[in-house]
C-alpha cells in the first residue's frame, strides 16, 4: 500500500513534458477557413499561450490537438510521433474546457478519478490519488460536492485537477478563466503558472486576452485567420512585434501618418529609423505604430498638439493628445500628469529612435482608452 | 346550468378587457374555476361510472364479488403477464436503440434533428389499423409466431414520445462539452455513454419510460388483431361474459398503472433528495 502511494507520488511529481508539433494545419468547415497553415512548435514542459481576437481559430487548433477535430491537411506530432490516427480518448491529454464540464452527476472527488477509473486503477488507489490533486488545486473541502454546489472558480479548479489526474502528456486549457470574475481570474491565473511549472508540464493555454496571455506563458502565439502570426516570449512580442498585426493587438498602439523619407520615417518632425520586420517594408503611404511608452510630452504654449483626455492609471495616467488630428497615447507619471490640464498645448516627441510602420488605415482610432 | 355556462363565457370575453385592474380578477377565478370543475367531471365521471359498476352485481347492489374473483378468472393471469412481458420488452428495446441514436445525432448529425422529428411523427399519424396489417404481412412466420412481434411494433409507437423527451434532455444539458471532457479523460464511448450521459438524462429517461408503460398497457388494436390476449384484449373479451369482471379488471389496471407511475416517479424524487442531503451534510 505505502507503496503505491509513494509511486502515484513520484509519478505525479515529475512526468516528463512532451514536445508538440502541429505543422501547417488547415481545417475548414465550408468556405470558412478556420485554421489556414498553422503552424507550431512546442517544446517539452513548455507553457505556449494561444492568442488572438475571437474567431481567429484558437479553438480549433486546440481541438484538433486534442483529437475532436479532424483535419483536411497538415500534421500534429507529439514527441515526434504522428498522431493524427490516435483518437481523443487514447491521445493522454488533459483538457480544460470554456464551459464549466464537470460531470453533473458526480461529486469533485469522482469528478477527478474518473480519468482514473477509466484507466481501470484501483479505487482505493484513485480515491487517493484524486485526493491529493484536490489538496493540490487547494480544494480538498469541497471533496464530497457536487458540481452546482460549487462557484465557477471551483469547478474550473476542480476541472484542473480532473485534467491532471491522468498525468497527461499535454495540458490544453480552452479560455478557462474567462467565464470568472477579475479577482478570481487574477488568482487562478497565478495558480495555473505554479502548477504548471512545479510538474514541468507541456501547456497549450488559448485566451483572448493579451494580459492573461503575456503574464503567464514562455511563449505567445498570436493568431490571425487561421494563422500564426508571430510566436515569441512576451518580451520580444511587446518590444519587437514583427507584424503590425501583432502590434496593435499586443499592447496599446496608436497608429500615427507618417511620410518615408529614403529607409526612414519623419515622425514628429524627427527622422527615425524603420524597425525590421518579416514582412518587409509595404508600399505605398505608412503609419507608425506607437506604443504609450514610445512618446513623450511636454508643456509648450507655443505648440499646436493639445491634451484631450486623461485617465488614471495608477503610477502612470494615459493621455491622449490630439495630434494634427491624430489621437496619440501616452503613458506620463501620474505626478507629472497632475500639471497638465485637458486642452493644455503640448509637444510631442519620439522615445525611441526606431518606429514600427504599417501600411496606412484609413480609420484612426480616436477611442479615449 | 346550460343557460348559465355561454353567460360566463360572454362576460369574461366581454369583460376582460373593458374592467381594469382589480375587477377581473375575481371573474377570471371564477372561470378558471368553472373550467377546472368541467375538466375534472370529463376525467372522473367516467371513472367514477367505472368503480361503481365494478363494485355492483347483477341484481345491482353493493357487493365485492367482481373484484374478488379477478384472479381466479380463465385467462386473466396469462393475459396479466403478457402484457408485463411486452411493456419489459418494449421499454428495453426502446432505451437501447432510441438512446444512443439520439445521442448520436445530437452529437454528429444536428442537422437531422428537424427530419428525425418529422420521421418519429410517423406513427402518430398512419392508423395502427394500417400498421398492424402491413407489419403482419411483411414479418417472417417465425416472428409472427411470437407475440414479441408485438413489441416491436410498440417500439415504433412509442418512439414519438421517447424520442421527444430524449431530444429535450439532451438539449437540456452541454453534451458536446461533457462527452469530449469524458472522452479526453480516456472514457470509451460505451462508459461515456452509460456514466455520463445516461446519468444526466434522468428525467428524460424517466418520462419516456413512464409514457412507454402507459402506452404498452394500454394498447388494444394490435394486440387484438395479431390475436395475442393482452391484458385489454382479455378485458373486452371477458365483457361477454361477466360484464362486472371486466370492468373491475379495467379499474384495477388502470389504478396499477398509476401506482406504477408514482412509484418510479417517486424513486426519482427520493434519488435527488438523497444526493441532495448526502451533499449538503458534507
Ligand atoms: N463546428 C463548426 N462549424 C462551423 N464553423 C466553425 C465550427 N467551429 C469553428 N468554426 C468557425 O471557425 C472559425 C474559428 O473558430 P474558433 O477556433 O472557435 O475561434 P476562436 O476559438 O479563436 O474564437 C470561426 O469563424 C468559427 O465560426
Ligand atoms: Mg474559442
Amino acid at each position: 500500500m505505502t507503496e503505491l502511494v509513494d509511486a502515484t507520488r513520484t509519478t505525479g511529481a515529475a512526468p516528463a513534458g512532451a514536445r508538440v508539433s502541429l505543422e501547417g494545419l488547415v481545417r475548414t468547415y465550408g468556405t470558412t477557413r478556420a485554421l489556414d497553415g498553422f503552424s507550431l512548435a512546442i517544446e517539452p514542459g513548455e507553457f505556449v499561450a494561444l492568442l488572438g481576437p475571437s474567431g481567429c481559430g484558437k479553438t480549433t487548433a486546440l481541438r484538433v490537438l486534442a483529437g475532436f477535430e479532424r483535419l483536411d491537411s497538415g500534421r500534429v506530432t507529439v514527441d515526434g510521433r504522428d498522431v493524427s490516427k490516435i483518437s481523443a480518448q487514447h491521445r493522454d491529454m488533459g483538457m480544460v474546457f470554456q464551459s464549466y464540464s464537470l460531470f453533473p452527476n458526480m461529486n469533485a472527488l469522482n469528478n477527478v478519478a474518473f480519468g482514473l477509473r477509466m484507466r481501470r486503477q484501483h479505487a482505493t488507489q484513485r480515491r487517493q490519488k484524486a485526493g491529493e490533486l484536490l489538496e493540490l488545486v487547494g480544494l480538498s473541502d469541497q471533496a464530497s460536492k457536487y458540481p452546482h454546489q460549487m462557484s465557477g472558480g471551483q469547478q474550473q479548479r476542480i476541472a484542473l485537477a480532473r485534467a491532471l489526474a491522468i498525468e497527461p502528456r499535454v495540458l490544453l486549457l480552452d479560455e478557462p478563466l474567462s467565464a470568472l470574475d477579475a479577482k478570481v481570474r487574477a488568482e487562478l491565473r497565478d495558480q495555473i503558472r505554479q502548477l504548471q511549472q512545479r510538474l514541468a508540464i507541456t501547456t497549450v493555454f488559448v485566451t483572448h486576452d493579451q494580459e492573461e496571455a503575456l503574464s503567464m506563458a514562455d511563449r505567445v502565439c498570436v493568431m490571425s485567420a487561421g494563422r500564426a502570426e508571430q510566436t515569441a516570449t512576451p518580451a520580444a512580442l511587446y518590444s519587437r512585434p514583427t507584424t503590425s498585426f501583432v502590434a496593435e493587438f499586443v499592447g496599446v498602439s496608436s497608429r500615427v501618418p507618417v511620410e518615408p523619407v529614403d529607409g526612414s520615417v519623419v515622425l514628429f518632425g524627427e527622422r527615425c529609423r524603420i524597425r525590421a520586420s518579416d514582412t518587409g517594408l509595404p508600399n505605398g503611404p505608412l503609419d507608425a505604430l506607437l506604443r504609450p511608452e514610445d512618446v513623450a510630452i511636454t508643456l509648450d504654449e507655443t505648440a499646436k498638439p493639445f491634451v484631450t483626455h486623461k485617465s488614471f492609471l495608477g503610477a502612470t495616467t494615459r493621455v491622449i493628445a490630439q495630434v494634427d488630428g491624430v489621437a496619440v497615447r501616452v503613458d506620463v507619471r501620474s505626478d507629472v500628469a497632475a500639471d497638465i490640464e485637458l486642452g493644455a498645448r503640448v509637444r510631442v516627441s519620439v522615445v525611441s529612435r526606431d518606429v514600427l510602420v504599417a501600411e496606412r488605415s484609413v480609420t484612426n482610432p480616436v477611442s479615449p482608452q | 346550468m346550460a343557460s348559465l355556462i355561454p353567460d360566463i363565457v360572454e362576460d369574461a370575453l366581454v369583460a376582460v378587457p373593458e374592467v381594469p385592474g382589480r375587477r377581473r380578477r375575481p371573474r377570471l377565478r371564477l372561470w378558471r374555476a368553472v373550467v377546472l370543475f368541467l375538466a375534472g367531471a370529463y376525467f372522473l365521471i367516467p371513472i367514477y361510472a367505472g368503480l361503481r359498476f365494478s363494485f355492483e352485481n347483477d341484481a345491482g347492489h353493493l357487493s365485492l364479488y367482481a373484484v374478488k374473483a379477478i384472479p381466479s378468472e380463465p385467462g386473466f393471469s396469462a393475459a396479466f403477464w403478457l402484457s408485463m412481458r411486452l411493456a419489459v420488452v418494449t421499454l428495453a428495446l426502446t432505451l437501447v436503440l432510441m438512446v444512443p441514436t439520439s445521442v448520436y445525432v445530437h452529437l454528429k448529425l444536428p442537422r437531422l434533428r428537424r427530419l428525425l422529428d418529422f420521421v418519429t411523427i410517423l406513427p402518430i399519424v398512419i392508423p395502427p389499423i394500417v400498421l398492424i396489417l402491413g407489419v403482419l404481412r411483411a414479418a417472417p412466420l417465425w416472428l409472427r409466431a411470437s407475440p414479441y412481434l408485438l413489441s416491436l411494433v410498440y417500439v415504433i409507437l412509442s418512439m414519438p414520445f421517447v424520442y421527444r423527451s430524449l431530444d429535450a434532455g439532451l438539449s437540456a444539458i452541454d453534451l458536446k462539452t461533457l462527452v469530449e471532457a469524458s472522452r479526453s479523460l480516456g472514457g470509451n464511448w460505451l462508459n461515456t455513454l452509460w456514466r455520463v450521459v445516461v446519468p444526466n438524462l434522468r428525467s428524460a429517461l424517466l418520462s419516456a419510460t413512464v409514457l412507454t408503460l402507459a402506452l404498452v398497457l394500454g394498447e388494444f388494436t394490435m394486440a387484438s388483431l395479431d390475436l395475442w390476449t393482452t391484458l385489454p384484449v382479455w378485458i373486452y373479451q371477458f365483457q361477454q361474459v361477466d360484464a362486472h369482471v371486466s370492468t373491475a379488471v379495467s379499474m384495477v389496471s388502470l389504478i396499477g398503472t398509476w401506482l406504477l407511475i408514482t412509484l418510479i416517479v417517486s424513486l426519482d424524487r427520493s434519488q435527488s433528495r438523497r444526493t441532495r442531503r448526502r451533499t449538503n451534510n458534507s
